[in-house]
C-alpha cells in the first residue's frame, strides 16, 4: 500500500443529537496514517452513532468531516474506508467464500487473497461452509477477512471484539498493529482494555464532549 | 473491480440466495397460481363469464402476487447489515438497487409470465389475446417492481412496514393495471391494442429511468 502522505481525516466542531437527546457536540480531532483512535464512553454515549455519522449513514447535526481536505461526500472517502458493525454484513445462506467474493465484487482488492485471509483469520477450510452454519465469533472472523482482501484506508471497527475468544482478540489487535504500521487508520469503540503497544492511539472519551 | 462487474456480481448473489431460499421465493408464485384457479370454482361453471373476467383476473393476482413479494427486495439486506455495505461501496447506488431490482423480477416476475399463459388457457382467455397477456407482462412486470422497490426502500426500517407499503405502492400500480388488463381485454374481442401497449411501454422506460435514483435516496435514509 503505498498512499499519499498528506490522506488525513478531520473532524470539526461535530455535534449530533438524538431523539431530543444531546450526544455529544463540539467534537474535533484528526487522524493520520498510522493512527488508531479508540473511542470511549458508556452505553448510549453516541460511539455508534458517531461511527454510522462517519460513514456516511447518518447525518451530523453540525459540523463537518475532511478527508484529505476535502468534504468526505466530494472526496474519495468511500473507496477508502471499511466498516463492520453490529450486523456482520454477510449473507448466511451462502458460502464464506461466496460472500468474500461479493465483497471483493464492490471494491478494490487489497492484498491478501481470498484464502490468505481465511488462514489469517484461523478460518482455513471453511470457504464451502455457509455462514449461517459458524458460531458467533467466526462470523465476526468472516468480516474481519473482509477488511483484508479488500484495500481500504481507514477502517471503522464498532465493537470489534464481540463475542471473539481471547485468541481472536489477539488476532485483532495483531490486524490493527500490521494495519496501522503500512499507513493504515483505525476507528474503533471497545469497552475491553486494550494492550495495544507501542501504537499511535489517541482516545475520546465521549461522555466529556459536550 | 468496475462498476459493471458489481451490477452483474450482485444479481448473481441475489440469484443465488433466491436459489437456496427457493421456497419462500416460490411463495408468491404459487399465490398467483391459487387465486386465479379459484376463481372458477367461486364463480361456478360459467365459461362466457369466466372469459370474460380473464384478464383482469389475471391481472389483478399478478398484481398482487408482486406486492406480496416485494418486501423481501431490501429486507434480509437491511437486517444482516449487507445494505450498509453496499451504501459504502464507492460504486453508485442507484445501479447497484438496479441490479437488485433486475434480480427480483427475475426471480418474481419471469415465472409469472410463464405460468400466466396457461392459466389464461384455464380460464379460457381466447386465443388470440394469448400474444398480448404476454406483451403486457413482459412490459409491465418490471414496472411493478421498480415502483415497488422505492415503497420497499421507504418502508424497510419500520418495524411493521407491510400495511404502508401497500397503502404507498397500491396507488402507483392502477394505472399499470387498467392498461395492461384493457389491452387484454380488446385483444381478446379482436380490437387493437397499439396505443395501450405503447402505454406501458413508455411507463416501462420511464421507471427503468427514474426509479433507481429515488430508491437509493430511500435507502440511505433507512439505514440512518
Amino acid at each position: 500500500m503505498e498512499h499519499l502522505p498528506q490522506i488525513k481525516l478531520e473532524v470539526a466542531d461535530l455535534s449530533c443529537s438524538r431523539d431530543d437527546r444531546l450526544l455529544f457536540s463540539g467534537l474535533n480531532f484528526s487522524l493520520s496514517p498510522g493512527q488508531v483512535l479508540l473511542l470511549e464512553g458508556s452505553n448510549g454515549s453516541g460511539k455508534t452513532t458517531l461511527l454510522r455519522v462517519l460513514c456516511g449513514f447518518r447525518e451530523a447535526d453540525d459540523g463537518q468531516i475532511f478527508w484529505s481536505g476535502q468534504p468526505i461526500t466530494e472526496s474519495t472517502f468511500f473507496a477508502d474506508t471499511a466498516y463492520v458493525g453490529h450486523a456482520d454484513g454477510t449473507k448466511k445462506e451462502l458460502t464464506v467464500a461466496e460472500n468474500l467474493r461479493f465483497a471483493l465484487a464492490l471494491s478494490r482488492s487489497g492484498k491478501y487473497s481470498i484464502e490468505a485471509a481465511l488462514e489469517k483469520v484461523q478460518l482455513a477450510g471453511y470457504d464451502d461452509n455457509l455462514v449461517q452454519t459458524l458460531s458467533a465469533g467466526q462470523k465476526r472472523r468472516v468480516s474481519l477477512a473482509r477488511l483484508l482482501i479488500t484495500d481500504k484506508i481507514l477502517w471503522i471497527l464498532d465493537e470489534p471484539f464481540t463475542s471473539l475468544d481471547r485468541q481472536g482478540i489477539t488476532l485483532i489487535e495483531n490486524l490493527i498493529y500490521e494495519h496501522v504500521k503500512q499507513g493504515g487508520m483505525v476507528i474503533l469503540t471497545s469497552h475491553h482494555d486494550l494492550s495495544l503497544p507501542q501504537m499511535n492511539l489517541q482516545r475520546i472519551h465521549l461522555d466529556s464532549c459536550h | 473491480m468496475s462498476l459493471t462487474q458489481a451490477f452483474w456480481a450482485i444479481i448473481r448473489r441475489d440469484l443465488l440466495l433466491a436459489f437456496r431460499r427457493r421456497a419462500e421465493m416460490a411463495n408468491p408464485l404459487l399465490f398467483f397460481v391459487m387465486v386465479v384457479t379459484l376463481f372458477p370454482l367461486a364463480v361456478g361453471a360459467q365459461p362466457n363469464l369466466l372469459q370474460t373476467m380473464a384478464p383482469g383476473v389475471i391481472w389483478v393476482s399478478a398484481l398482487l402476487a408482486a406486492l406480496l413479494s416485494l418486501d423481501g427486495l431490501f429486507r434480509s439486506d437491511f437486517e444482516d447489515g449487507s445494505l450498509e455495505q453496499l451504501l459504502l461501496s464507492p460504486h453508485s447506488l442507484s445501479i447497484l438497487v438496479l441490479g437488485k431490482i433486475v434480480a427480483h423480477w427475475l426471480v418474481t416476475g419471469l415465472p409469472l409470465l410463464l405460468i400466466a399463459p396457461l392459466l389464461a388457457l384455464f380460464l379460457g382467455l381466447p386465443e388470440r389475446a394469448m400474444p398480448t397477456l404476454w406483451l403486457t407482462l413482459i412490459l409491465a412486470t418490471p414496472v411493478l417492481s421498480l415502483i415497488g422497490a422505492i415503497g420497499v426502500a421507504l418502508t424497510v426500517g419500520l418495524r411493521r412496514g407491510g400495511m404502508i407499503l401497500s397503502l404507498l405502492v397500491l396507488p402507483l400500480y392502477i394505472p399499470v393495471l387498467i392498461f395492461a388488463s384493457n389491452a387484454v381485454d380488446r385483444a381478446a374481442s379482436g380490437l387493437p391494442v397499439t396505443a395501450q401497449i405503447n402505454i406501458l411501454l413508455s411507463m416501462f422506460l420511464l421507471s427503468l429511468v427514474l426509479t433507481p435514483l429515488p430508491t437509493a435516496a430511500a435507502l440511505k435514509m433507512s439505514v440512518n
